[in-house]
């Protein structure tokens, strides 16, 4: 029969525990899991989000009513514990009695109170869990005046939040400079510039003696005679290990709830993990090592060897867009020197701390890239002398220590997605590799991380490096460019995984060794950051190449081309006329038709290009985009319309294709042919994309090639309908544009990943295939437009002119 | 070798110029090319690359050099000189802002006229 499990407290401790336990034993416990919140776990880390509004509770909701269900625990929510009969092995709550054969304590900690006058008020609140968010939100009328005491994290988080929703803040702290715990006092003083200038008012060295007011909270008092008028008072100045119960249970107590490696308590038949214990006289408030606690409490419930061992954590704080990092210990010492650099314009300020060559202390603010490899030093003890000069420049000036790139796969979240073909978390691999799993096919095989479509192969075999450190021999792979260490497939995957959203916050997570990037990777980030992101990234300009920068080609004079575009080749009168004309009156100098079945103006200078697209647009024109990594042209043959072997209208549906394409960005050009029969005269077998129509349908085959290379199309599938051929290339261009590395057209893209998947994706699965066309349409709606009618405003033709013409000057 | 008093002349406002990016001005010598870099420092140099003769203000900007759309030179905007294995330099002049304006030393294309 299953042993009787009782958990005192559901938060992330007792939550990644009990994650662990039933992804091991699923069945060797019966779990009755109290919790004194009427609500299961969640993650109180991005409580400062829900505070600001950024995120509901729903979205920060860790395991819901149905994991519980699923794996049969039974859930005693809002039920407080009053008591544990050690004797009778029993917990006695409101609800009776609940017998245990083994009992986790994991109760968490409590804010403290400082003991001053009025703290009893009502609007005086705590901020530690949902319901005191609730309570503030409740509060943070546009206007209220709000006063936080204590310059910690937490009172930081929680004067942010209300700052941004309108409340007058202040914020009182008793030492001389914020954060002090984890800052300096140079990087405490940035910290407050920074908030100052958000509108929030900081009061250090300052003493709270009473919190005013008669029904409620009215004002704050200091022992310096300052009165801050207060709507609103959030007490943050500490938090304490919950242990009452363990206390009256008399069970072995420090500061919190002894326990040893096994996190096994004085009472061997209970255990104790998180913010409510001391193991070897340390208190834990990160959650990295409450999860390694969890996973040592999990196997030592399953009578596995296990043990924890703190490691030394570094805090990466981000307090309302301040960047601040430290790690170890900078406290000034006898035979300890600093490494201090400043730059006040740019608000970047880094100190190291040195002692016997070894660094034991790092804080950054301002610029906080360099961290993790800091964090590295300290942590492996290594000797700095021979870098010291330029130590505080970091890894990229280190000449033979180049950077690492696994530092940003370290500092990855377990939940982080590595495979997105298999949905599966970087905590499941670690997971694996752990368990034994010690090679990328050992890995694959358990997980199924890497085994679909293979990009993000390169970043399994980093965790692997990283968990195994130098048990595991990487294969060397090709860097994306000469600013970092990283694949490309490798960016795609953390710019999705980590949620990063602009050019500088990937060469920021990712440790980009330039200052602006390059020629080279500029528009592969652009591109991905579009492809990912399209409703939130906005398009750099000026990380586009040339053609793309200016919708034209340059030609090697430096003027232009101009393509407009003619749906399937089909044109008309009155649009071969304003052609016509626009070449006239521009004095073009060559026309010339282009193998994609349309039109091209050569020799166009830049400051006329505006006046030409808006004649052009004049006449129903657009942009032809013979300039873009993007949908180029869809060539047709005229098909049963009047081709007596014409089998389909292909020129219809080369029209309708165009027109649904046409506008998306792509990682290189993409052009269709749709032929009305087997003879093929759109020579579709040589396109990206080609359907030959057949008599009872559609065969569209991908992957051709007619440039360098010379390669017929593959067979994707054959569809009846015009309909399902439609969605069908929608959504294979969107696979495309989603995994594709920036610059590789579809046959090489095809040949890494494999026909067989992309079938898998798009033709075999209508719920993917789906999926995939939504995700275009989104795409879509953001990027059809025509560029030509953009730019061609009168308002913007200035920006296309030079900016001054100083010939003139000198003729007068 | 003498240099010129440097002659000031507005050409335009700092906010014409993207960032990352660059304007042309032409002058009786050509066009110069005014670049604005990510930290609004400006720079102007010949916009010919010493290479084919490319448009250089057509070019990606990245730190304080800008890469020619033609053939990928590089260029420092600083020193006007080729990155790299590739050699060769252009012109450069002073520029620099002022009160949100950009201004242009013009002596030298002034004097290279006269000369």
């Amino acid at each position: 029969m299953a042993e009787k499990l009782v958990v005192i407290g559901a938060g992330m401790a007792s939550g990644r525990m009990l994650e662990h336990l039933f992804e091991a034993a699923p069945d060797a416990f019966d779990v009755t899991l109290f919790n004194a919140e009427p609500r299961g776990n969640y993650n109180r880390i991005m409580l400062s989000p829900v505070l600001s509004g950024d995120k509901s509770y729903a979205e920060i909701v860790t395991h819901d009513d149905a994991w519980y269900a699923t794996h049969g625990v039974q859930t005693r929510f809002g039920e407080h514990v009053t008591k544990i009969d050690r004797e009778r092995q029993v917990v006695v709550s409101a609800g009776g009695e609940t017998p245990y054969d083994r009992l986790v304590i994991a109760t968490g900690s409590a804010p403290f109170m400082i003991p001053v006058v009025g703290r009893d008020l009502p609007g005086v609140v705590t901020y530690r869990d949902l319901d005191d968010t609730n309570a503030m939100i409740a509060a943070a009328r546009p206007g209220a005046e709000v006063v936080v005491i204590g310059g910690g994290l937490l009172g930081l988080e929680a004067a942010a939040g209300m700052q941004q929703r309108g409340c007058k803040v202040t914020v009182i702290h008793l030492m001389g400079h914020l954060m002090e715990r984890q800052l300096d006092p140079a990087a405490g003083y940035l910290l407050q510039k920074a908030l100052e200038s958000r509108g929030i008012t900081i009061h250090c060295k300052g003493a709270t003696k009473a919190i005013l007011g008669h029904e409620r909270a009215e004002a704050v008092l200091l022992e310096d005679g300052t009165v801050y008028g207060a709507d609103i008072v959030c007490m943050a100045v500490g938090i304490r290990p919950e242990v009452r119960l363990a206390t009256d249970a008399h069970l072995q107590i420090g500061r919190g709830i002894t326990v040893n490696d096994q996190m096994q308590t004085s009472d061997p038949a209970i255990y104790a993990l998180g913010e409510c214990v001391e193991h070897d006289g340390q208190l834990f408030g990160l959650v990295a090592p409450l999860y390694d606690q969890a996973r040592v409490l999990a196997k030592a419930l399953l009578g596995q060897d296990s043990a924890f061992r703190p490691v030394q954590t570094a805090t990466k704080l981000k307090v309302t867009g301040c960047d601040l990092f430290s790690a170890g210990d900078f406290a000034d010492g006898p035979g300890r020197e600093d490494i201090v650099f400043r730059d006040p314009a740019r608000g970047i300020y880094k100190r190291l701390v040195i002692e016997a060559d070894r660094l034991v202390g790092a804080v950054m603010y301002g610029d906080t890239a360099d961290g993790n490899w800091f964090f590295g030093l300290i942590k492996d003890g290594t000797d700095i002398a021979p870098m010291r000069e330029t130590l505080i420049f970091g890894p990229a000036y280190q000449g033979d220590t180049r950077t690492d790139p696994l530092a940003a796969v370290a500092a990855l979240p377990p939940e982080a997605e590595i495979c997105g073909c298999n949905g599966v978390c970087k905590g499941r691999i670690v997971q694996a590799i752990e368990g034994g799993a010690v090679t990328l096919d050992a890995v694959r095989a358990q997980t199924k991380a890497s085994g679909s479509c293979g990009t993000c192969t390169g970043l399994v075999e980093q965790v692997l490096a990283v968990t195994l450190g130098d048990g595991y021999a990487r294969p060397a792979a090709q860097p994306m460019c000469k600013c970092t260490d990283h694949t490309h497939e490798d960016v795609r995957r953390f710019i999705k995984g980590a949620a990063l959203k602009s050019i500088p916050a990937v060469m920021q997570e990712l440790a980009w060794k330039t200052a602006g990037g390059c020629a080279s990777c500029r528009p592969a980030l652009n591109y991905y950051l579009l492809a990912d992101w399209p409703l939130e990234y906005s398009d750099d300009r000026q990380s586009r190449f040339v053609n793309e920068r200016n919708h034209a080609n340059i030609q090697k004079d430096g003027t232009y081309s101009v393509v407009p575009r003619m749906w399937g080749g089909v044109t008309t009168p009155a649009e071969l006329r304003a052609i016509a004309d626009a070449a006239d009156k521009f004095n073009v100098p060559m026309v010339k038709v282009t193998g994609g079945q349309r039109i091209d103006l050569l020799g166009v200078r830049k400051e006329d290009l505006p006046a030409m697209w808006a004649d052009l647009n004049d006449a129903g024109l657009v942009s032809g985009h013979a300039y873009s990594k993007g949908l180029r042209t869809v060539k047709t043959c005229v098909g049963s319309e009047f081709c007596r072997f014409g089998t389909q209208d292909s020129t219809g549906l080369g029209i309708k294709l165009e027109k649904l394409l046409w506008g998306s960005w792509s990682p290189a050009k993409v052009k269709l042919g749709v032929s009305g029969c087997p003879r093929n005269c759109a020579e579709a077998t040589c396109k990206d994309i080609g359907v030959v129509c057949v008599d009872s349908g559609y065969e569209i085959s991908v992957a051709g090639a007619a440039g360098m290379e010379v390669k017929e199309t593959e067979l994707l599938c054959k569809v009846a309908s015009e309909a399902e051929a439609i969605e069908i290339i929608a959504a294979f261009v969107q696979l495309y544009r989603e995994n594709a590395r920036y610059l590789h057209r579809i046959y090489k893209w095809v040949a890494l990943v494999g026909l067989e998947w992309c079938r898998q994706q798009v033709v075999e699965d209508p719920a993917s295939r789906r999926a995939l066309y939504d995700r275009f349409m989104v795409s879509q709606s953001v990027y059809q437009k025509d560029p030509w009618t953009e730019h061609a405003r009168p308002e913007q033709r200035a920006e296309w002119r030079p900016l001054a013409d100083l010939t003139l000057e000198a003729a007068e | 070798m003498t240099h010129p008093a440097a002659q000031w002349t507005d050409i335009g406002a700092l906010d014409d110029i993207p960032r990352q990016g660059a304007r042309v001005v032409k002058t009786p010598l050509g066009c110069v090319a005014v670049f604005r870099t990510a930290d609004d420092r400006v720079f102007a140099i010949d916009d010919r690359c010493p290479h084919k003769g490319g448009p250089l203000s057509e070019g990606i900007v990245h730190d304080n050099a800008v890469t020619c759309p033609l053939h990928a030179w590089v260029i420092s905007l600083e020193t006007g000189l080729a990155q790299g294995a590739d050699e060769g330099r252009v012109a450069t002049y002073a520029a620099r802002v002022a009160e949100g304006r950009v201004l242009l030393d013009t002596a030298r294309l002034a004097a290279r006229k006269a000369a």
